[in-house]
């Protein structure tokens, strides 16, 4: 567990559990935000995903602002690149950039580009953007760090409609063959993209016996269960074979007016009445309401 | 029962050059390693799997998946060579435009089997787009060395260059040129055969058929100047002018189709600095077909007397652009 990375200003969290439930808070009211100002971004999986990230960077890998050009590190790489705001926010949270200019999303010379670029931020690890290469990046990562003898953990998070990339195929098999028991991938499972459902664009189940023909360990989980998946993380770590967390998870989630419908989905346009609102639903408080929506 | 001969094992080819250099090399480079989607016979890289399997790292047919890892291997320290047939990069040419090029990684990529030296297998298999698809990419090097000597030196210079590179081989036995005293620069391009009344500018397996065309067009009087331009990116801009003011008119010759490659870097770097007429040899926006590499050179008119037959007609313009201008 990484007791590196702890917020400066969160007294009131005690337990683990809680804090880590407040850094998701966080990330899902500062994605809103950036995405308000920055008149254009996906919303939806960055409230899905908001509690994965949360215990990753919160609880689970061992990194840490300082520590960011430690050779030691676990390495996170964002498949699913389109969750940006999501990644800038836990980022924001535990150190690793600004709150506020971090706020400053998808704007010509800003680092915090619509998709993670590593030469703007070399704490995203990587640049992606394109779906299917993060995977394919943390496992030559993976393997790559076994070169060297060094023990760092990748973890790597993907979306669901990704996985209709046959390049995450071509990874998952090669991560099993080259048995990359250091690495994690945990999909965000929310069943929607772009267009519609899953179920309608090109269906993914039977999604776990997938994972499981190709040579993975699978768990299957709450994607918004605090506990669980800080559970299903450590399993995860004591695998031999690579690891695939199947986090169900709801796009828009903590956002009721976002819940499930599909208007959110894609790369949308908040006005000032929505964003207020989705703060409000997420229970901003008025100086949070003021220090990210008033800059 | 005996086994098969293996048709990779050809001497002098470009790939096995590289293959034997990317090995005796592998000691000087601890960082190097070498990745296969199951062509290392075909690549050249079975000499470096033989001499150094703990850095060889297999993919399998996974190209995209393999580009891509290379990205990661970089990020965490390594020096990854990719290494596949030219018209599989092409299937991967997205993952390294993001993974390698975007994210400014220390990642080769050496493709083996480009343009029609491919020969037999056919026109899926012959990659004539595979120069101007890499150099359209922002931050990318491409590089298509003319003989087993220099693809041994260019093999050193990638290896000793920061950056992601692309870097052309080949699968046929090719002449060679250059003796021990030759030297490869990336970015440089070179004279190999002083003229002045016009100038050749070639790459990889071209280099030896514009040297035959000089030879024909000596015959008639005509003192042609040859380049080998093993960098089509960076292009040696300076060496392009200054062949353009020295001799008047230029003809480009490549295994590649006409557009984007070679010839379009040179006709770039004319037409802003020193326009003059250009003819340009190459693969006329068409795909190649199985046979012999000589057999289509000869059909597809990349042969030496069609640079040689290049080469009079860009004369002929140039005298034409004479007499307007003294009009």
């Amino acid at each position: 567990m990484n007791m590196h990375a702890q917020p400066a200003n969160d007294t009131a969290a005690t337990n683990l559990e809680d804090r880590l439930a407040e850094a998701a808070r966080f990330v899902r009211m500062h994605a809103i935000a950036s995405i308000y100002h920055a008149g254009s971004g996906h919303p939806g999986g960055a409230m899905s995903s908001a509690d994965l990230f949360a215990c990753l960077y919160g609880a689970e890998m061992n990194v840490w602002p300082r520590g960011i050009a430690d050779p030691t590190r676990d390495r996170f790489v964002l498949s699913k690149g389109h969750a940006a705001p999501a990644l800038y926010a836990v980022g924001a949270y535990y150190g690793f950039c600004d709150r506020k200019e971090s706020l400053n999303l998808r704007k010509l010379h800003s680092p915090f580009q619509g998709h993670p670029h590593v030469l703007d931020l070399p704490w995203v690890e990587t640049s992606t953007g394109s779906l299917g290469q993060g995977i394919s990046v943390a496992i030559g990562m993976a393997i790559g760090l076994r070169l060297q003898n060094n023990p760092a953990r990748v973890y790597t998070m993907l979306g669901d409609g990704e996985l209709q990339e046959g390049e995450v195929w071509e990874a998952a098999m090669s991560a099993a063959h080259h048995k990359l028991g250091t690495l994690t991938a945990v999909i965000d499972y929310n069943k929607l993209q772009s267009d519609a459902s899953n179920d309608v664009i090109m269906r993914l189940e039977p999604l776990a016996d997938k994972w499981r023909a190709f040579g993975w360990d699978v768990q299957e989980i709450d994607g918004h269960d605090i506990a669980a998946i800080l559970v299903a993380l450590r399993h995860a770590g004591e695998t031999a074979e690579p690891s695939v967390i199947i986090a169900h998870t709801i796009k828009g989630k903590g956002v009721p007016y976002m819940e499930n419908i599909p208007t959110w989905h894609g790369s949308v346009k908040f006005t000032r009445q929505q964003a207020d609102e989705a703060l409000a639903a997420l229970g901003a408080s008025a100086d949070e309401m003021k220090e990210l929506l008033d800059v | 029962m005996s086994s098969p001969a293996l048709i990779a094992s050809n001497g002098d080819s470009l790939r096995e050059a590289f293959g034997k250099a990317l090995s005796a090399m592998a000691d000087e480079f601890p960082k190097l390693v070498v990745l296969d989607a199951d062509i290392a016979g075909g690549t050249g890289v079975h000499h470096f799997r033989k001499s150094h399997p703990g850095r060889f790292v297999q993919f399998g047919i996974a190209e995209q998946n393999m580009m891509a890892a290379a990205g990661g291997m970089a990020a965490v320290g390594l020096m990854p060579v990719v290494t596949t047939f030219a018209v599989f990069c092409l299937r991967a040419i997205e993952q390294a435009r993001l993974s390698l090029c975007y994210a400014r990684r220390n990642a080769k990529i050496v493709a083996s089997h480009p343009g029609l030296d491919v020969g037999p297998d056919g026109g899926s298999a012959q990659a004539l787009e595979d120069l101007a698809c890499f150099r359209a990419i922002p931050g990318m090097t491409v590089i298509s060395p003319a003989d087993a000597t220099e693809m041994a030196l260019a093999t050193r210079a990638i290896l000793e260059f920061d950056g992601p590179v692309y870097m052309r081989t080949g699968r046929s036995p090719s002449p060679r040129l250059f003796g021990d005293d030759h030297v490869f620069r990336i970015g440089k391009g070179q004279i190999i055969r002083q003229g002045d009344d016009l100038t050749i500018i070639a790459c990889g397996a071209e280099v030896a058929r514009a040297l035959a065309a000089a030879d024909l067009l000596l015959r008639d009087g005509i003192q042609a100047r040859v380049v080998n331009m093993a960098t089509i990116k960076p292009i040696d801009a300076e060496l392009v002018a200054r062949c353009a003011r020295e001799t008047g008119a230029i003809v480009t010759a490549e295994d590649h189709n006409i557009h984007g490659g070679l010839g379009g870097a040179v006709a770039e770097t004319l037409a802003a600095t020193t326009p003059c007429p250009v003819e340009f040899v190459g693969v006329k926006d068409v795909f190649g077909a199985s046979g012999e590499p000589e057999e289509l050179a000869h059909h597809y008119e990349i042969a030496a007397p069609h640079i040689a037959a290049a080469a009079k007609r860009v004369l002929k313009r140039r005298r034409a652009d004479a007499r307007v201008k003294i009009k």
